[in-house]
Parts: structure tokens; C-alpha cells; sequence
């Protein structure tokens, strides 16, 4: 029976297509799970960074320009010494330094916090871009790469189907990242100095009363943002592009500063936060790879929008930290 | 931190103090930047010399660092009458971007309109979407209490996002592949001033807002409520100064003149919209703010200042190869050492311990 035959591959066909559709599919959300996560990664530490300053006290605005000096001086030490790590060790360095400059602003100065923050973020923005022209040759526009970190291959863990690609199969840094929320989570509400940091970003005066030094903790919390930022920053240059370009953030400092607030200042909600904006731009990313035309400019404009939202209901629960940028002087 | 002095408040400084506080900090600047030069492997002395001669020795350069001033003038006086009030307006880049919008529109669409007409509406239209852009963390300041400095800063990037949506989909430029939006109309052109030059009609306008906000500033009953509103605004509500409507029009003046840089930037540079619009005019602007301590005269020799800087770099790079960001570095290292500065003239220290 030719027709019934024919009747019958048509319908084995269709089957074939809608598997391999769905097959497909699947391909595609995994690979933007696990895209969401490599995404996600430098809003991780500069959130984190940035939820220990603002705990302490200090809005620190100087984030996109800490970050873009780590991606530059990663990628720079990466690329002359031709290892990743010390190349993530010297970002670290840097961002350090430039929280050194934030926190002698800011907490020794008593100068206004964001007129500060921009400051060290033009410095910033303008250092990385001048020390990474002295520091390759560009050849016809292009600067050399770098090999990124190679992806970890966990026993058992990484071939669990759709779980091992999302979850077991990165490099390294992104498991650091996500260390880094636990342990600062650990610290904010487990530990001493997490109640010294915000009693400090709450009451400093009641803090200073009772004997602990204002000063030298907002320096440590502002040291430890830049260091963290701009670890975050490395990431952008060794791990994801392969080499550093001027002003490569892209405003990521500054989504850093939306969504400390979007995680009320919570490392754990923090997390989410970042996944969920990591998860958008993994998703235009992806729908642009695979050729559909979307205004993707609405995407990337989405974790702004929220987070202007966020601060009128977070305005109205007023859960930032109390003595948020406002200097703190004994004898005032 | 038991230190062996103390830090503690002086008396109101001289106006001789608070004038040399900033050329002290420009200068102590181009100090620390000399180190960044050396490290280029050129002699700073012959690096500036070269930056300096190259913004003001030739016509060319002289012309350039004023077509440089108009955007970084309008940028800086919107900040500075912000802050006088203390609205922290991070946002003067996004009004800007805001202001070219609006002006586009017009300058795209009324072909054939003379400039008579074209040109004083991409001005207004400028003005307006620049300021409806302020207005918004404005009201969101004043009726719900929700912070400026975030919402400037997140408005920059929302518009700018926009911007690049419009100039990529329903504005963009049917001839070329960049997004950039079609040239406005050849009427919507600003007049050039000097013959030979890119000295154009924005940079009066632009100093005419920096004489207007001189007569706010230091003229106008208006420009002490807003000192008074920046100083207190607990105790200006009490001696009836309204602050919601004080902090919303401050708002809207600034909102308006950085959306002028962008209608100049537009209708006397590029004649097409751009997502390069602004090389950071409006960050530039609130280091020209406080460089110039927040007083138009002050605010506008930081201006020209900045701009020597920038175009001064371009030459500088050309000639010796510094690369041209370290007008950038300048820029930022300038704030920082101002902030010092003004730390100086607002405190003293004395030791405590011998």
C-alpha cells in the first residue's frame, strides 16, 4: 500500500523535525545557561566589591574605572609574563591601589563620595586605555590575545546531560566568583567584622563611640572593592575576549552600582541579580548570534530600568545603608 | 587611628585661598601626569610644551580647543548649577544625548524649512528633551525621595541604549553601515563663524548660558535660594523657599543646557545624530564644576582649561607619542588633586603630639 506508506513517512518526518527542533532547542538554552553564568561573572565580583563599600559607608562610583583598570593590567601582566593567574593577581593589585585612592578621598578627605567616584573613575578609564597603547604593539588596529583559562572538566560532574555544560564546565574564575558570594555572605552575617562593617555604613558615630575605627574599616571595605572590581575586570579581557579594548566595560561598573541596590546590598540576592542580568545579555547575545534581528538595545537597557524601579520601592523600605555617602568627622 | 595631629575645621578660607586652590591642583596635576609621560620614554617639559603650543600657538589649534570649549562650557554650567543647588546631576551626558534627540527630529524632518526657522527649534526642542531627561530623577528626588546620583547616572545609559536603538532601527541612516542617524538639513546647519575654521554658532550660545547663569549665580535673588537650597534645604523650607519647585527648575535649566551641547555637537560638528556624540562631555562637565568651584566665571575658564587639555594632548601625541588619553589621565588626576585642595582651604591640621 504505497499511499499508506507515504501517509506514514510524512508523519515519521514531521516527528524528525520536531525532534531535531527540539534538539535545537536545547542546544540553544544550554548554551545560554551556561553563556549567563560567563556573562555574569564580572557583575559577581564588582557587586560583591561594591556591597562592601556601600555597606561601609561609601558609594563607590570609581567601579568603572577600577574595572577597566583590571581588565587592562590583567591582560597587560597576562600577556608580557604569559600566565593568567598573575595576570589576575596584578588587576587585583591595581583595583587595590585605586581603592587606596578612593578610601584617602572619601574617608580621609571627607570629599563628596560620587564627585570622588568620578574622579577616580576618569583616572581610571583614561590610565587603562594610556597603559595598554604603551604596553602592545597593535597590529593594523588589532591587539595580540591572550589564552584564556582552560575550561574545568570535573569527573562525572561535567557529562551530566544539560546540567554538566550549564554548571561544571568553566573556567576556573567562575567558580571564584561564586566562592566570593558565599564567603562575603558568610562574613556580612556570620562573622565580627560583617557586623563591624555595618554598623559602620549605619551609625559610624554610635561605631566610633563604641570603639571601633571608622576609618581603617571603610579603608579595608574600599581596598577590597577594588580588588574585587577589578578581578571582575581581568575576567572581561583574559577570560572572555581574549584582549583588552578602551572603555571594553561597557558600563558594567555601573550595572554593579544598579544592582547592589536591585540585591539590597544581600550577597545571596546579589547573586541572582547578577545571574538574571547575565541571563539577558547572554540572550541577546545568543538570539544575535543565530541571526534573529532584535532591538537589542532594549535588552542592555533592561537592568537600568529595573533598578530605577528597585530604588523607588527600596526608597520607600529605605534598607540602604543609613550613612551612605555621608563623610564621617569625630568632631563635627 | 590615634594620628600625631589633628584635623580641624578653619575659618571661612580668603577668596585669594579659593582661587589658588585650583590653579594649585591643575598644576600639581600635570605634575603627577609628568611621571605617566616619563614612562612614555618623552621629557614632560617637551611633552607639554608641544601640548600647550599645539591648543594655542597655530590658528588651527586655537580654533579647535574653542570648538572642544562649546560642548565642555554648556556641560560644565549645566553641572554647575546643579550642584549649586545640590542636585547631583551625573547625568549631564544623557540629557545631552537627550537634547540631540530632540533636535535631530526637527533637523531631520523639516527639509527645505530656513535656517532662520530650523535652527531656533532644534535649539528649543534641544533644551527640552534635555531637560524632560533631568526632570524625571527631578521628581523622582523630590516627590519619593529616591537618590539623584544613581538615577542621573543609570538615565545616561538608558538614553544612550536608546540612541543606539534609534540610530540602528527607525532612524537609522539608509546610506551607511554606521549607526548614525540621516544628516540633518543642510539649513539645520549652523553657521560657521570664523572662515576657515569649525568655529561655529554653538559656542556663543554657549557662552551666553554661562552669563545667564552668571546673572542667576551672582545677581539674582533666585541664585541665593538656590545656594540656600544646596547649603540646607530643611531650614530654606522653614524660611518658605519652596524646594520641590527650587530643585525641579534647577533641574530642567541644567537638563536644558547639556542638551544644548548636544544640539551643538550635532547641528555644528557632525550634522548626522551619533552614538559618539559625546566623547564624555558630560563627566568632563563635573570636573569642570568643581575645578571652577561651582562660579561661572571660575566654571568657565575650567572649561577652555579642559579643553586646551584635550586638544592639546592630540597635538602632544602627534608630535611625541604620548598617547592621547593622558588627557583623560589629566582630567581625572585634576579632581583628585582638587579635592585635596579644597580640603586645604576648608580644614587645617595641627600636631596634637611633639
Amino acid at each position: 500500500m504505497p499511499f499508506a506508506r507515504g501517509v506514514l513517512h510524512r508523519v515519521q518526518d514531521q516527528e524528525d523535525e520536531r525532534l531535531s527542533e527540539l534538539v535545537i532547542t536545547l542546544a540553544f538554552v544550554v548554551s545560554v545557561l551556561a553563556m549567563t553564568f560567563r556573562m555574569a561573572v564580572p557583575l559577581i565580583f564588582g557587586t560583591v566589591g561594591e556591597a562592601f563599600a556601600e555597606r561601609s559607608g561609601v558609594l563607590n562610583l570609581g567601579i568603572e574605572g577600577m574595572m577597566l583598570m583590571g581588565a587592562s593590567v590583567g591582560y597587560l601582566v597576562s600577556y608580557h609574563v604569559g600566565d593568567n593567574w598573575a595576570g589576575v593577581a596584578a588587576a587585583a593589585l591595581a583595583g587595590a591601589s585605586m581603592g587606596l585612592l578612593m578610601a584617602f578621598l572619601t574617608v580621609t578627605l571627607g570629599a563628596q563620595q560620587h564627585v570622588a567616584g568620578i574622579g577616580t573613575t576618569i583616572v581610571g578609564s583614561g590610565l587603562s586605555f594610556y597603559i595598554f597603547r604603551l604596553g602592545v604593539p597593535l597590529v593594523s588596529g588589532i591587539p595580540p590575545t591572550v589564552t584564556p583559562f582552560p575550561e574545568l572538566n570535573i569527573p562525572l560532574l561535567t557529562d551530566i546531560p544539560v546540567l554538566g555544560p550549564v554548571l561544571f564546565h568553566h573556567q576556573a574564575l567562575v567558580y571564584v566568583a561564586l566562592t566570593t558570594v558565599l564567603i562575603s555572605a558568610f562574613i556580612f552575617y556570620r562573622t565580627r567584622f560583617g557586623l563591624i562593617i555595618r554598623a559602620v555604613g549605619e551609625n559610624p558615630r554610635a561605631a566610633d563611640t563604641a570603639g571601633i575605627d571608622v576609618f581603617r574599616v571603610r579603608y579595608i571595605c574600599l581596598i577590597l572593592a577594588g580588588a574585587l572590581t577589578a578581578i571582575g575586570g581581568s575576567w572581561l579581557s583574559i577570560a572572555q575576549s581574549r584582549f583588552f579594548l578602551p572603555g571594553m566595560t561597557y558600563g558594567r561598573g555601573w550595572i554593579c552600582i544598579a544592582l547592589v541596590v536591585f540585591g539590597y546590598w544581600s550577597p545571596l540576592r546579589i547573586l541572582g541579580g547578577a545571574l538574571l542580568f547575565g541571563g539577558i545579555d547572554a540572550l541577546q547575545l545568543s538570539l544575535q548570534a543565530v541571526g534573529v534581528e532584535i532591538p537589542y538595545q532594549l535588552f542592555l537597557m533592561l537592568p537600568y530600568v529595573v533598578t530605577i524601579l528597585a530604588l523607588i520601592t527600596v526608597s520607600r523600605r529605605a534598607k540602604a545603608p543609613a550613612a551612605l555617602l555621608k563623610p564621617y568627622r569625630r568632631e563635627e | 587611628m590615634d594620628l600625631p595631629f589633628k584635623v580641624e575645621k578653619r575659618p571661612p578660607a580668603p577668596l585669594w585661598l579659593r582661587v589658588t586652590a585650583p590653579i594649585i591642583s591643575v598644576v600639581a596635576a600635570l605634575a603627577v601626569c609628568s611621571a605617566f609621560i616619563l614612562y612614555a620614554g618623552v621629557n614632560p617639559l617637551y611633552g607639554y610644551y608641544h601640548l600647550f603650543a599645539g591648543a594655542l600657538g597655530s590658528t588651527l589649534g586655537l580654533s579647535e580647543t574653542f570648538v572642544r570649549f562649546c560642548p565642555l562650557l554648556f556641560c560644565g554650567v549645566a553641572v554647575a548649577l546643579a550642584f549649586t543647588a545640590k542636585f547631583w546631576n551625573i547625568g549631564a551626558e544623557g540629557q545631552l544625548y537627550a537634547g540631540g534627540l530632540a533636535a535631530t527630529f526637527f533637523g531631520v524632518s523639516f527639509i527645505g524649512a530656513p535656517s532662520a526657522l530650523i535652527i531656533p527649534l532644534m535649539f528649543v526642542s534641544g533644551f527640552l528633551g534635555g531637560a524632560l531627561w533631568a526632570a524625571i530623577p527631578a521628581l523622582l528626588k523630590t516627590k519619593l525621595k529616591v537618590d539623584d546620583v544613581v538615577t542621573t547616572l543609570m538615565g545616561n545609559w538608558i538614553i544612550w541604549y536608546f540612541t543606539s536603538y534609534l540610530l540602528t532601527g527607525p532612524w537609522k541612516n539608509p546610506v551607511t553601515v554606521w549607526p548614525e542617524s540621516p544628516a540633518i538639513a543642510p539649513t539645520a546647519e549652523f553657521p560657521i563663524l570664523v572662515p576657515g575654521t569649525r568655529i561655529h554658532l554653538g559656542i556663543p550660545v554657549a557662552l551666553f548660558c554661562a552669563f545667564i547663569y552668571f546673572l542667576i549665580y551672582a545677581r539674582s535673588s533666585w541664585g541665593y535660594e538656590l545656594k540656600a537650597i544646596g547649603a540646607n534645604p530643611k531650614a530654606s523650607n522653614l524660611m518658605g523657599i519652596n524646594v520641590t519647585r527650587g530643585l525641579v527648575t534647577v533641574a530642567i535649566l541644567s537638563g536644558g543646557i547639556a542638551g544644548l551641547a548636544g544640539v551643538s555637537e550635532l547641528g555644528g560638528i557632525h550634522h548626522h545624530m551619533k552614538t559618539d556624540l559625546s566623547f564624555g562631555f558630560g563627566y568632563t562637565g563635573i570636573v569642570i564644576a568643581m575645578l571652577g568651584g561651582l562660579h561661572p566665571i571660575g566654571v568657565t575658564a575650567a572649561a577652555f582649561l579642559m579643553s586646551v587639555i584635550s586638544t592639546g594632548s592630540q597635538v602632544m601625541y602627534r608630535v611625541t607619542g604620548v598617547p592621547y588619553p593622558i588627557s583623560q589621565v589629566i582630567e581625572g588626576m585634576t579632581l583628585v588633586c582638587l579635592l585635596l585642595g579644597v580640603f586645604f582651604t576648608e580644614y587645617r591640621i595641627r600636631r596634637t603630639r611633639d
